[in-house]
Parts: C-alpha cells; structure tokens; sequence
C-alpha cells in the first residue's frame, strides 16, 4: 500500500520471539489463521498470479467488445523490449529513484547527526517538525506543495520574485525537469523523517564509550564520523537506503497528481503512471501487465538480499 | 547521551535545527493557514503569513460541495470496514502464530515479511481485472477487501509481537483457579492485549484513508470517490483552483492523521530501532 506500512515492518522484524509456548496438534491454529489467509489469497495472491497470466495475454479491440484475451506467449515483453519509449521510461525511472534516494538519506542522514549535537529544545523542536511532516498524508502534502508552487499565487514565486528573479507566474510543471524537481521535492519532504529518526535512534544507542575512547586516541570530529560512527551504523544506513530505493522506483502517487496538475504526460511518465495510463487508461491490458511483471522482478531483485536476511532472522 | 559540544559548533547546528523546523511546518502551517484565508487574501500579489481577517467560508464551501461530503462517506465506510476486519482477521492469526506451533507456520511467518515488499502499483492492473469479473468495482466492499489484503500482513505481524510479550503464565494461573481456556484468555489476556490492538487500528486506519492508488483504479465512478482520490480532482488545471476550499479539505483530511500518527508513533519509533539497530 504506502509507505508507513512497509516503513516499521522490517524493524520488527529482528525482535526475537520466544518459542511457542504450547506444542499440540490440533486445527485450532489453522482455523484462526483461515480467514486471514483467504484474505491474503484472494486480494494478493490471486491477483500476483494474475498478472503474470494478464502479461502474457493479448488485449485489443475485439476484448473490449467482449471476445476473451488471447495466448500471445511472450509478444507483450517482446513488445516492451523494442519499445523505445519504454527504455526511456525504465531508464527515467531509475534516475528519478536514485536522485530522490540519494538526496533523502544524505539529508535525513546529517540531520541526525546533526540532532545530536542540537541543544535540547531544538532537537525537540526538530523531532515535531519531523513527525509533522511525516504523519501527513500524501494526497495532503502533494496539494499543499502544488499550492506553494502555484504559478500565480504560490509563495515560492513570490520569494523568487522577491529576491530578484524573474519568477513572476513561472509554471513549474510544464518543463519536465521542473516537473521532476517539484516531484523530487515533495518525495524527498515525505521520505526525510523516517530516515532522520532511524539514523538518529541507531546513533544514539551507538556506545559511547567507543566514541570517547577514540577522542582520547585523538581522533578529531571527521575521523570519528569516518572511522568510527559510519561503520557502526553502516547497517541501518544500508537497509533504510534499500527501502527508499524501492519506494521511490514505484512512485506513482505524486507524479500522477503533478501531472494532472499541469504536466505533460508523455514527458514525465514513469513505471508507475506509465501502467496505469496504458493499462487502466487505455485497456492495454496484456503489455501494461508485462511492465508491471518486469516492475515486479525489479523490485524482488534489489529486496532479494534483504529479505533473505530477514527470512533467516525469523526463528520460528 | 551527553556530548560536550563546542559552543561554536552548537550555535551553528541550532541554526540549521530551526531551519528544518521551518521547512517541515511550513507547508503544514501553509496548508492551515490559507483553509481560513478570504478568496481575495488567496488571490493578492502578496502572501498573507496570518490569518487574522479570515473566517470559515472555506470550510462552509466545502460542506456545500456534494463531492466532498460523499467522498468523506465513502472514505469512513472503507476506512472502518478495513480496520474492523483486518483487526479481527489479524487477531486471530497473530494469535495462531504466537500461541501455537503448527506445521508450515514458519511459512506463514516468512510470507508475512515477504508480501510486504510487494509494490502496489505491480499489481493494480489485476485487482482491477478481479473485481471487475466480480462486479465489485466502485463497492465499498470491493476497496475494502483489497486494502483488508494489503494491511493484513503489517498487522498480523504487530499483532504478533504484542501477543507473544504477553506471559502465558496468567492464563494458566486463570485456568488453575477454575477459569475456562476461553474465559481465561478474554479476562487475563485480552484486556492485556488492548493497547496493541489500538496501536494496530490506528496503522490500519491511517493507511486506508491516505491511499490513493487502489482507491483511483477501483472507484471509477465520480460519486464513489474515497477523501484522497476528490482532493485529486480538485485541483484541475483546467478550471480555476479555489484553493481556499481545497487547502480546507487538505486540513480536515490530514488533521485525523496527524493526531492518530502522534498517537502512536513513540510505540513506532521504538519498535523500528530495537530492530533497525541489530539490523
């Protein structure tokens, strides 16, 4: 679904749980799970098999006049691999993913280092800012960013303006690399706060004797960051930057508004939009299901080293 | 932790601190700030930073607004109806998995982290498909079930954490005292288990009611929007934005959001570093 949900999973996940207590044989457990796992089925499960079925499917006009979709084997992915366009896309999408991904742990990444050092009340001060603009909803925080960068009325023209630049009923949707800005802009807002908190919380269980031992050693402050907190907390820094790279590669929300807001669709499509636009949009069922397949496969590759950690990590 | 800190460096560090204060609130404070602002106040070449002559005309349009108020129907309807039987579904399976040992429940458990990478937008094509065969697009019961689907594992797995803190030795003490398996665990354990069952609502309900994707594939038809997929629509490009009346709606969305999130977010933050950190 979004974010939060999948933002506190993994975390859990190195909890230990103890042994189950009770040991019998019985179908009480698989009758309380039953419901649950209809639920799974019929809502993920049936629909992941689904849309492998759906890609490799044909779907033209006759299906919207009822004929059932026909067999094509592999047509659609041989489609998408000579499909210029969709290069381009798969390609963009990349580049938006790492920029947002990149810009958002190094800035959550020096804020919390940078909270440590904070007198109290700022880092309080800091810590509410924070969760404000992580509890606040997407569809909330895209219409207040399309608010503040409204061409006539918005408050950054007018700053611009201010300051001397010729922003005076600037549209910042219509050139893509604009768009995208705007688009990174409010993903990166979105995403700072989980990373800030994480890094923080890892930071500040860090030992400190490890770190005042180093400083007796004569270790100045860049060397102890280098040598010393960057390794340690090198495992939050890596799983916190896998799982940005996987919610900012399906990204969809955002630029699907931006760009009913103002932005030229072809131009500024990615995966995401680029699916459902052909897919929901056109009734291109059987390719739009081949992106979303290979969108799939994408996302299980860059997860497969984490989530084989977190399988082992599972005692059961 | 105590760090002695120059006082050069802490100056400079508090200085960037407030600058982040302010580019996180503002655009909250933006967003509130212009839902009580006068039309001609949105409209005038300079900002207004407070909004001292404003009232609730905003706020009354937007209850005049048909979209509105049906959107907000509809987004209960499905927000309550995902989180009473993900909470129920959750319940029991959590309980399955920490109170049992069965065969393939590892399986079970191992599933529950692997789903959760799945991205939404891998899959809405055929959850469309789905509830289109089954005549249940635009249905209240149609979204629900698919947002049930998506916040199952979450809760599930919260749910298990909670139930497994719970010591097993008070029932069994219950149960030795004359209490039935069943009365012992709704007197002993259950009430135990109500601030885990709050905390867990309140994650369901905040993702049902912020999503948009499912919500914009499923609910096709204009008078069954949920809250995000009308606040979409609002801002068209084509007709001129009353931004008073949209930044109105924005608040009264995020405001529910906002408190439930403060709620829970300490349990939060400190069920993400307890795993993060071991990582």
């Amino acid at each position: 679904m979004s974010t939060t949900m999948v933002r506190t999973t993994p975390t859990r996940s190195a909890s230990p749980t103890p042994p189950p207590p009770r040991t019998r044989r019985s179908v009480l457990p698989y009758t309380l799970l039953l419901p649950a796992l209809l639920a799974l089925c019929a809502g993920l499960g049936y629909p992941l098999v689904r849309q492998v079925v759906l890609s490799l499917q044909g779907y033209g006009l006759a299906q919207q006049f009822g004929r059932p979709a026909e067999w094509v084997g592999l047509d659609n992915y041989a489609e998408i691999l000579g499909d210029r366009y969709l290069w381009l896309l798969v390609l963009r999408s990349v580049v938006f993913c790492l920029v947002c991904a990149a810009t958002t742990m190094v800035i959550g990444t020096l804020l919390a280092l940078a909270m440590r050092l904070m007198s109290k009340p700022v880092r309080l001060l800091v810590q509410t800012g924070l969760l404000l603009a992580w509890a606040m909803p997407v569809l909330a925080a895209l219409t207040v960013w399309q608010w503040l960068f409204d061409s006539q009325y918005g408050v950054v023209n007018w700053l611009l303006a201010r300051g001397g630049l010729d922003y005076e009923g600037h549209s910042w949707l219509i050139e893509p690399l604009s768009f995208f800005f705007v688009a990174a802009v409010v993903v990166v807002w979105m995403s700072v706060p989980f990373v800030a908190f994480t890094v923080y919380a890892g930071l500040i269980q860090l030992p400190a004797e490890i770190i005042e031992a180093a400083e007796v050693d004569g270790a100045g402050p860049v060397q102890r960051l280098r040598h010393v907190i960057l390794p340690l907390t090198r495992p939050i820094l890596l799983i916190v930057g896998l799982l940005q790279v996987i919610w900012d590669l399906r990204v969809f929300t955002q630029i699907y508004v931006l760009q009913n807001a103002g932005g030229v669709t072809r131009e500024t499509n990615l995966l995401g939009t680029y699916i459902y636009r052909s897919g929901i949009g056109e009734g291109n069922f059987g390719v739009a299901s081949a992106v979303a397949v290979f969108m799939l496969a994408l996302t299980v590759v860059l997860t497969w080293p984490y989530v084989a950690k977190m399988v082992k990590d599972v005692d059961a | 932790m105590s760090l002695t800190v120059p006082l050069r460096t802490r100056v400079v560090v508090d200085l960037v601190g407030v600058l982040v204060f302010v580019a996180c609130v503002f655009p909250v404070y933006w967003m509130v700030n212009t839902s009580f602002l006068t039309r001609r106040e949105i409209r005038s070449p300079d900002p207004t930073w407070l909004p001292l002559g404003g009232g609730l005309d905003n706020y009354r349009r937007l209850f005049a607004d048909d979209g509105f108020v049906n959107a907000l129907g509809i987004s209960l309807m499905v927000t309550v109806g995902t989180v009473v039987v993900a909470l129920l579904f959750a319940f029991l399976a959590a309980l399955a998995v920490s109170r049992f040992r069965f065969r393939g429940r590892r399986s079970f458990v191992v599933t529950l982290l692997v789903v959760q990478m799945i991205p939404a937008e891998g899959l809405f094509i055929s959850q469309y498909k789905m509830l289109d065969t089954l005549e249940l697009t635009n249905t209240v019961i149609g979204l629900s079930g698919l947002y049930v689907a998506a916040v199952l594992p979450f809760t599930i797995w919260t749910l298990r954490g909670f139930v497994a803190g719970l010591p097993v030795d008070l029932e069994e003490a219950a149960m030795v005292d004359g209490c039935t398996r069943v009365g012992a665990f709704f007197r002993i354990t259950f009430p135990l288990l109500a601030p885990g069952l709050v905390a867990t609502g309140v994650f369901a309900f905040i993702q049902a009611w912020n999503e948009f994707t499912l919500a914009l594939v499923v609910m096709t038809n204009a008078e069954k929007r949920t809250l995000p997929v009308w606040l979409s629509t609002f801002s068209d490009v084509n007709r001129g934005t009353d931004w008073g009346a949209v930044m109105a709606g924005s608040t009264l969305i995020a405001v529910p959001v906002i408190i439930f999130f403060l709620l829970v977010q300490s349990r939060m933050v400190a069920g993400m570093t307890s795993g993060a950190v071991k990582g």
